[in-house]
C-alpha cells in the first residue's frame, strides 16, 4: 500500500509541475522557475514559525508571495537597474536562499526543516504523515489529499486561463493589442507556480522540482508541435517517470525523487535522440538524404543546363 | 565583543585557515566570475555547481575512499561534462538556453543525489564527509584544504593574467576575436575550464546552490561602480574577499551560524546597495536623471508655449493667466505650478498677479526652442521627404536635444530659411 501512495503523491505533483513546466519552457522562463524554487525557502520558514506546522495555509500564503517577490525582484534589476537577465536571477535567488538558510539555523529549535530535506526532500515519509479525523479515523497520507489538491488547482488555473495563458505565451504583442493584462498572466503564473512548489517541496526539495517542471515537458516539446498534446504528454511522462523511477530507488536503495528526476533525464535523453520530428539522429539522416539528393540535382544542372 | 577582536587580530590558528581559506576562494571565484558575467553566461556556474555531484559519487564510488585527487578530477570531468551537454541541447534542438540549463542542472544533480543516497545506506563508513559538497563547510577549513584551494587560486589568477587580452576580447567581442584569428573555441575552453575549476573548490566552501553567488554576484556589484574591465576585476575580487572575511566572522562570532550562507548574504548585500545608490549606473541616480530631465523638458516646454501665445498676439511679452495656458496645451497640474515657480527663481518668467509672462532671458529661450522646433520640421520635409503633418511629433522631441553645434549646422544647411513647412515664421 505505501507503494502505491508514494507513487501516487509523486505522480500528483510531477504533473502538476510538468503543466506548469510546459508553460515555464514556452515562455523561456524555466530558470525563472529554478529561481522561485529555490527562493520561497525563506518564505516557507516565516510561515512555519507564524504557523508552527508545515503543511498549513499559511505556508502556500507565504510561499506564494516570496514567489511572487522574486519574480518582481528579477524584472525590477533587469529594467531598473539594467542589469542583465541571467544576472538578476542569479544575484536574486542565491540571495534569498542564503536567507532562508540562515533562518533555519537562527530558528534551528522551532523549525523542523533541515537542509538536505530542502535540497532534495525525502517522499519516502509520505505514508507515515497520516491524516486522522478526530473520530480517529485513518484517511490515509495528508501529502495525498494535498498534492490532489494542488493539482486541481493547476487544472482549474489551466482550464480557466489556457487561451490567455496560450496567446500570451505565442504572440505577446497581439495578445497586449486586444486587451489582455500580460503582467497579470505572467504573475498568477508566477504564483501557481511558487504554490505548487512549497506544496511539493516537502517531497522533493528545492533542487529535484526544477526536474519535475522542466524535463518532462522538455521531452514532450522535442515530440511534437501542438500545445495541447504537448501538454498530454507531459502527464503521460510524468507518471512513467513517477512509476519507474520509484522502483529504480528500491532497487538500488536510494533517494525517490532523485530517482524519479533520474528517469526523466533518460526520457528526456531518448526523445533528444530518436524524436520522429526533432531528434538529432533523425535530422542526421534527413541532412544525408537532402545532401545526397542535392548533390545528384546540381550534378544533373551541371550537365544540362549550362 | 572578544570574540570579534579575536578573530580579527587572527590569534588563533584555525581562524587563520578558515580565513584564508575563504578570502581565496571568494576572490579567485569573483575574478572567473567576472568573464562568466560579461559573456552573459552567468548561470552556467549554476549549472555546474550542480553537475559536480555526480562525479565525486562516481569518483567515490570507483576509488571506494575519499582522496580528493579523485574526487576533484570525477567533479571536474561532470561538471565540466555539463557545459558541453548544455552547448549541444541548444544548438542541436529547439530548446532554448534557459531550458537547457535548468534540465542539466536538475537532472545531474538527481542522478548525484541518488548515488549519495545509495552510497549512504550501503554502510560505507567512509563516506561520511561527501554531505560537505552539498552545503559547502567553510568554518571546518583546515590546513590540507587551504593548500588545495592556494594551489587553484594561483592558477585562476595566473591564467587570467596570462590571457587577459584574449579572455578579455571573447568577453566582449567573440566574432571579433574570430576575425583576427584568436582560437576563439580553445579560448572559450580555457575559460569554462577556469569557471569548472573554480565551481569545484568553491563549492566546498559555500555548497551546491550557493555557489552561483559567489561567481557571478561580485561582478555584478562592481559592473555598477565602472566600465573599467581592470577595475572591475579588482573591484570584483575585493568585495568577494570582504564577503569571505565577514562571513566567517560572524560564524565564528556565532558558532550556529552556516558561514557558506553568511558569506553570500554579506556579497548580495553590498550588490543590492551598489544597485541602488552606485554613481550614474546605480537605480536612484538613474532616477534622480530621469526626473532632472523631466524637469527642463516641461520647462522649456511652458517657455515655449508663453512664446507662441505672444507670437500669436503679436506681443511676447504679454501675460497670460494659467488657464490660457493650459488651453494652448495640456499641462498637468501637478507639475504645473512648481515648474513655474523654478521657472521664477531663475527669472525667466514674471508673475503679476495671476498672470504669467515671459522676462527677456526667458524670450530668449522660448524663442530658441520654436526655432529649433521648426528648424527641423523644415528639415524632416526638405531632405527626408516627409510629409508636413507627419513632422510635429518627432520635432517635440528633438527640440530638447539639439546642441548648440547642431543648431548652428542646421541653419547653415537650410540656410537660414525664413518659413516652415506649415508656413509659420521662424523666429531668429
Amino acid at each position: 500500500m505505501d507503494d502505491i501512495y508514494i507513487i501516487l503523491v509523486a505522480s500528483l505533483f510531477s504533473i502538476s509541475c510538468g503543466l506548469l513546466g510546459s508553460f515555464l519552457i514556452l515562455r523561456r522562463m524555466a530558470m525563472v522557475g529554478d529561481a522561485i524554487s529555490h527562493a520561497v525557502l525563506p518564505g516557507i520558514v516565516i510561515a512555519f514559525l507564524i504557523s508552527g506546522s508545515r503543511d498549513s495555509f499559511e505556508m502556500i500564503i507565504g510561499a506564494a508571495l516570496l514567489g511572487l517577490i522574486t519574480s518582481f525582484l528579477i524584472e525590477f534589476f533587469h529594467k531598473k537597474a539594467n542589469l542583465q537577465t541571467d544576472a538578476a536571477i542569479g544575484v536574486t535567488f542565491t540571495w534569498l536562499f542564503a536567507l532562508g538558510i540562515i533562518l533555519i539555523s537562527v530558528f534551528a529549535g522551532q523549525v523542523d526543516l533541515d537542509q538536505e530535506c530542502v535540497l532534495y526532500g525525502e517522499i519516502a515519509y509520505v505514508p507515515l504523515d497520516l491524516w486522522i479525523t478526530d473520530a480517529g479515523l485513518n484517511m490515509g497520507p495528508k501529502a495525498l489529499y494535498v498534492s490532489a489538491f494542488i493539482l486541481a488547482a493547476v487544472i482549474i488555473f489551466l482550464s480557466f486561463g489556457y487561451r490567455y495563458l496560450h496567446i500570451t505565451t505565442f504572440d505577446s504583442a497581439f495578445a497586449a493589442s486586444i486587451g489582455i493584462s500580460i503582467g497579470l498572466w505572467h504573475y498568477l503564473l508566477m504564483g501557481m507556480v511558487s504554490m505548487t512548489t512549497v506544496a511539493a517541496f516537502d517531497s522533493v526539495g528545492a533542487i529535484l522540482v526544477v526536474a519535475l517542471f522542466v524535463v518532462p515537458a522538455a521531452t514532450s516539446y522535442l515530440l511534437t508541435r501542438k500545445l495541447k498534446s504537448m501538454l498530454l504528454m507531459t502527464v503521460l511522462l510524468s507518471f512513467l517517470n513517477s512509476f519507474l523511477g520509484y522502483y529504480l530507488a528500491s532497487t538500488i536503495n536510494g533517494s525517490i525523487s532523485g530517482a524519479i528526476a533520474s528517469t526523466s533525464g533518460v526520457f528526456f535523453l531518448l526523445a533528444f535522440l530518436f524524436s520522429p520530428i526533432d531528434g538529432i539522429w533523425i535530422k542526421a539522416i534527413k541532412r544525408n538524404f537532402d545532401k545526397s539528393k542535392n548533390t545528384s540535382k546540381t550534378k544533373f544542372n551541371k550537365i544540362f543546363k549550362e | 565583543m572578544e570574540s570579534i577582536w579575536k578573530f580579527i587580530s587572527l590569534s588563533d590558528p584555525n581562524i587563520i585557515s578558515v580565513v584564508i581559506g575563504s578570502v581565496l576562494i571568494t576572490a579567485s571565484s569573483a575574478v572567473v566570475g567576472t568573464f562568466s558575467f560579461l559573456k552573459k553566461k552567468a548561470l552556467v556556474g549554476d549549472a555546474v555547481a550542480h553537475a559536480v555531484l555526480p562525479g565525486i559519487c562516481l569518483a567515490f564510488i570507483l576509488s571506494g575512499n575519499k582522496n580528493p585527487i579523485y574526487i576533484i578530477i570525477g567533479a571536474f570531468i561532470t561538471g565540466w561534462l555539463s557545459l558541453i551537454i548544455i552547448d549541444i541541447i541548444t544548438k542541436k534542438s529547439k530548446l532554448k538556453e534557459d531550458t537547457a540549463i535548468a534540465l542539466v542542472l536538475s537532472v545531474s544533480f538527481a542522478i548525484g543525489i541518488l548515488m549519495l543516497t545509495a552510497i549512504q545506506h550501503s554502510g560505507n563508513a567512509s563516506q561520511s564527509g561527501l554531505q560537505s559538497f552539498l552545503f559547502g563547510k567553510a568554518a571546518a577549513l583546515i590546513g590540507r584544504d587551504l593548500i588545495m584551494f592556494s594551489v587553484v587560486a594561483v592558477i585562476l589568477l595566473l591564467m587570467v593574467v596570462l590571457f587577459f587580452k584574449e579572455l578579455k576580447l571573447i568577453a566582449f567581442d567573440e566574432s571579433f576575436a574570430n576575425t583576427i584569428g584568436l582560437p576563439v573555441k580553445a579560448l572559450n575552453l580555457l575559460l569554462t575550464s577556469l569557471i569548472v575549476m573554480a565551481v569545484v573548490t568553491g563549492i566546498q566552501a559555500v555548497g551546491v546552490v550557493l555557489m552561483a553567488a559567489i561567481l557571478i554576484t561580485p561582478a555584478a556589484a562592481a559592473r555598477f561602480w565602472t566600465d573599467d574591465l581592470v577595475k572591475m576585476i579588482i573591484l570584483a575580487a575585493i568585495i568577494g574577499a570582504f564577503s569571505g572575511w565577514a562571513g566567517s566572522l560572524v560564524s565564528y562570532v556565532a558558532p550556529r551560524m552556516p558561514t557558506g550562507p553568511w558569506i553570500v548574504m554579506v556579497v548580495s548585500i553590498i550588490a543590492l546597495i551598489s544597485f541602488f545608490i552606485a554613481p550614474k549606473k546605480g537605480i536612484i541616480s538613474k532616477q534622480l536623471e530621469l526626473a532632472k530631465l523631466r524637469a527642463s523638458i516641461l520647462e522649456e516646454n511652458l517657455l515655449k508655449e508663453l512664446y507662441r501665445m505672444g507670437e500669436k498676439d503679436m506681443n511676447t511679452s504679454n501675460a497670460y493667466t494659467l488657464d490660457l495656458l493650459t488651453m494652448q496645451r495640456h499641462f498637468p497640474i501637478k507639475y504645473l505650478k512648481p515648474a513655474l515657480r523654478r521657472l521664477l527663481k531663475k527669472s525667466l518668467v514674471f508673475k503679476e498677479g495671476n498672470k504669467w509672462s515671459l522676462s527677456e532671458q526667458g524670450h530668449q529661450k522660448g524663442k530658441r526652442i520654436v526655432k529649433l522646433h521648426r528648424l527641423w520640421e523644415l528639415y524632416l520635409s526638405t531632405y527626408l521627404k516627409i510629409a508636413p503633418d507627419h513632422v510635429h511629433e518627432d520635432a517635440e522631441t528633438i527640440e530638447h536635444i539639439i546642441t548648440p553645434e547642431l543648431e548652428s549646422r542646421l541653419e547653415k544647411l537650410l540656410d537660414f530659411p525664413k518659413k516652415d513647412p506649415h508656413d509659420r515664421k521662424i523666429p531668429y
